[in-house]
């Protein structure tokens, strides 16, 4: 019994160390697959914490932080594109001067608002999201594999959880079942095809990155007013950057994506779960070791084990219509 | 009754300081062939993506079936009837047929319905044309001439009346393009109004019922194609007469100088595109490649001057073995024993192009005297030479100190030429010498490769162009699928056997 209380322990911070991830990764996907390349996920998590929380604060509903957190994410999704689609400006540039901005912004308005450089008040019950428990969750913990699915695994889970794992099929949805994802592919492979059908490539372009900036908002939020009561600094921890490689390793398909997104937050709540733990012949694994686990598997994932991901075509080309 | 279909008046376009397009004037009658000719720079393509939309007009009026019109976007040209293929493809390539057709006129938010009638109205226009594609296939995986009847398809599915054709047979084989001329004759005999850009006479002359000419972004001319000829076209173009077919003296053919055994090469993605390919050629000929793009020509060229492993065979030059499997020579030992190479890609490997001409002129020999000492360059020696050079070889502007980039495609193409040429080298290879290079310019350049030949040199010539191989090859090989798919002398060869050649079909 021990051992499956604990699978399902695993599967359950799976399931919640996954989220960001599962986000961003969402997010990086309307981003790249209309050709914008978006390394700036991670300035927006952090973003998207930093507001979430303050507005929380301030206002006294977790839902209205996280709509200021959308507001300010899609702002920056409209400043790299103003950067990189209408003035043509190099992406990967755009996306490291918002990454460190946002580092430096968050902690100065944090020690100007606070006091406390980089870290803003901790958020009471009212101001931050809670733990949903499914009905009945108690009362059928006890039915053999189906209540430890139910009330151990699925139940008790922050709002952010499910809409993220809801997320994935709608995207999916989006993107191969509507003209707006067909569109939407067609930008990020061959925009001089999308222009003489006679579509804007700059305005897809615009939506696309809109659409990145709601969702990332989701994953910050989810770091600073529900698994966490306060933001503090750099509290994205490159799952930014982990989310893009995810989405690079899923070939920038929502459904692999997720496959890699859960492979990662498996990893990291494995590693969490091995500290301290002795294991026959070796002995204690140094916890450093263990915490580098999901960074080196990233590594060697991308590194050629997934075989070529294949980027969409005009990934990270400013379109220039006129010579 | 004629009526017009498209009228174009007094219409202006500029690129920064290029004045691309100078009061054109252009009236299009309804169901004609109308060709529009010019050189390469000419505005013919610019001219076009302005009535589809693409580009706007600085100033001018453009009217549809006597109604004046503003086309702000392809959109507005489109619903006006417009349709328009392009010279590059506008397809996305891992989309299907279906996805590249609706796409932009999806007639829906969530797919389905729409997209059913799509498939039956699409299956249909295949059907009444003869086009014989399948809706579901992958674009990556059709032949350029198909890929070409999708983008005619896509004009027509959007209700095209106009369709504009830019250089569409510049990639086709001439079987290919009897097909594509077959379509779009049907679709005069069906109403619509064909409007064909091109630079080749003999489209015009075949097809045609107007042509008007196009010379540096001017309007120089219009008239009944059965009331002019090709000589006529071709002065209209370039501004003053022009020799069509080349003079070429009687071979005198030497000894083997160049041979290539059993050669196979292999391209960066490690697929053989070369395969156990055998030549020989003889000081005083010019060896013709004729071939498809993309059958194995750049690769062979590239393995031949030194730039590309050789994976097995060997070359052979003057008798001694320069290049197998186990070891080959760089492209700067070739050229002391005697070979140059023009390579295809004049932009990419050919040329610096952000470099001033007479750094170009001498790249490669920068290092020997008179143009160094010591590792340091003299600029003077340098320009002196270039600017020689330059008027010997007609570089327009013959100014030493110009950016590359700022020649047109022709004088580009004339100074890696005259680099290569100037050393007299005993080996010539050159991909395809006149590719984007105008009328005037592919004479000249024709002329020195001829000039070089009846000096004693051996040339390799690889083109996509069959008349270029057929006005200047004493000798005929044609490359399929890496191969060397037949040889023939170049006396009674038609243009019809060659492209039976290129397109596989074996004799």
């Amino acid at each position: 019994m021990e051992f499956l209380s604990d699978i399902a322990s695993l599967i359950n911070s799976t399931l919640r160390i996954s989220t960001p991830l599962v986000f961003a990764a969402m997010a990086g996907i309307f981003a790249e697959r209309s050709g914008v390349i978006d390394f700036s996920l991670e300035g927006k998590m952090l973003m998207a914490a930093f507001v979430a929380a303050v507005g929380s604060y301030y206002l006294g509903n977790p839902w209205l932080g996280l709509l200021l957190a959308i507001i300010a994410c899609v702002c920056l999704s409209m400043l790299h594109g103003f950067a990189s689609v209408t003035h043509k400006g190099d992406q990967v540039v755009s996306c490291v001067a918002i990454n460190i901005l946002i580092i430096g912004l968050t902690t100065a308005l944090a020690a100007a608002w606070f006091g406390q450089a980089g870290l803003t008040p901790t958020l009471n019950e009212d101001q931050r999201f809670l733990e949903i428990h499914l009905p009945f969750a108690d009362a059928l913990r006890d039915i053999p594999i189906i209540g430890t699915i139910y009330s151990d695994i699925l139940s008790g889970h922050y709002v952010f959880v499910y809409l993220a794992y809801l997320s994935v099929p709608i995207v999916f949805w989006i993107v191969f079942k509507t003209s707006f994802g067909l569109r939407l592919r067609a930008v990020g492979e061959n925009p001089s095809a999308v222009d003489t059908a006679g579509i804007n490539v700059f305005s897809m372009r615009y939506k696309a990155l809109a659409v990145n900036g709601v969702l990332i908002a989701f994953a910050g939020a989810h770091l600073s007013t529900a698994v966490n009561a306060n933001f503090f600094r750099e509290m994205s921890a490159g799952r930014g950057y982990l989310a893009l490689a995810a989405m690079i390793f899923g070939k920038w398909h929502p459904k692999t994506a997720l496959i890699a997104c859960l492979l990662f937050g498996f990893t990291d709540a494995l590693q969490i779960r091995l500290q301290g733990v002795e294991l026959p012949a070796i002995g204690e694994i140094p916890v450093q070791l263990i915490q580098a686990i999901p960074y080196i598997l990233t590594v060697v994932l991308l590194a050629g084990f997934v075989g070529k991901a294949i980027a969409p075509n005009a990934i990270g080309q400013p379109y220039i219509k006129e010579r | 009754m004629v009526s017009p279909i498209l009228e174009l008046t007094n219409i202006n376009k500029s690129f920064g300081h290029v004045h691309a397009n100078k009061n054109i004037n252009l009236t299009i009658n309804k169901g004609t062939i109308h060709g529009i000719i010019g050189e390469n720079g000419a505005g013919k393509s610019t001219l076009m993506s302005i009535v589809f939309g693409l580009y706007q007009a600085n100033s001018g009026t453009i009217k549809i079936n006597e109604k004046e019109i503003k086309l702000r976007s392809p959109r507005d040209s489109i619903i006006n009837g417009i349709g328009m293929v392009h010279q590059h493809f506008m397809l996305v390539e891992n989309f299907t047929v279906l996805e590249n057709i609706i796409l932009g006129f999806e007639g829906e938010t969530v797919f389905g319905e729409k997209l059913e009638k799509a498939k039956k109205d699409l299956e249909k226009l295949c059907e009444t044309y003869n086009f014989n594609i399948d809706l579901n296939a992958t674009i990556s995986d059709l032949s350029v001439g198909f890929r070409q009847r999708v983008e005619i398809l896509k004009s027509l599915y959007r209700g095209a009346e106009i369709l504009i054709l830019d250089e569409p047979t510049g990639v086709l084989t001439p079987q290919e393009v009897d097909e594509l001329f077959k379509i779009l004759r049907s679709l005069k005999e069906e109403g619509k109004t064909i409007v064909l850009i091109t630079h080749k006479l003999i489209e015009i002359m075949d097809l045609t019922s107007e042509v008007s000419v196009m010379r540096q972004g001017e309007m120089v001319g219009h008239t009944k194609t059965k009331n002019t000829n090709k000589e006529q076209l071709a002065e209209m173009m370039v501004g003053r007469s022009v020799l069509l077919r080349v003079d070429k003296k009687e071979i005198k053919k030497g000894e083997i100088i160049f041979k290539v055994n059993n050669l196979s090469v292999k391209d960066d993605l490690d697929v053989t595109r070369v395969k156990d390919v055998n030549l020989e050629i003889c000081s005083g000929e010019i060896l013709g490649i004729a071939g498809v793009t993309g059958n194995g020509q750049t690769e062979l060229l590239e393995a031949l001057s030194g730039i590309r492993k050789v994976e097995s065979g060997n070359i052979e030059l003057f008798g001694e073995k320069i290049s197998d499997q186990d070891n080959f020579l760089n492209p700067r030992m070739l050229k002391e024993k005697g070979l140059a190479h023009v390579p295809e890609d004049r932009q990419r490997m050919g040329l610096i192009s952000d470099f001033k001409a007479c750094e170009n002129l001498i790249f490669g020999y920068h290092d020997q005297e008179p143009f160094s000492k010591s590792s340091i360059l003299n600029n003077k020696e340098i320009k002196e030479h270039s600017k020689k050079v330059m008027q010997e070889y007609d570089v327009r502007p013959s100014s030493p100190t110009l950016t590359t980039s700022n020649f047109s495609g022709g004088n580009q193409q004339k100074i890696i030429l005259s680099r290569e040429l100037n050393e007299n080298p005993k080996v010539l290879l050159v991909g395809q010498p006149t590719r984007g290079v105008d009328i005037g310019a592919i004479e000249f350049i024709h002329q020195r490769l001829i000039d070089m030949r009846d000096r004693g040199a051996a040339i390799l010539l690889a083109s996509v162009e069959l008349d270029e191989i057929l006005s200047l090859s004493d000798r005929i090989v044609v490359m399929f699928d890496g191969k060397i798919v037949g040889e023939k002398e170049n006396k009674n060869v038609t243009d019809r056997e060659l492209g039976l050649l290129m397109a596989g079909v074996s004799e």
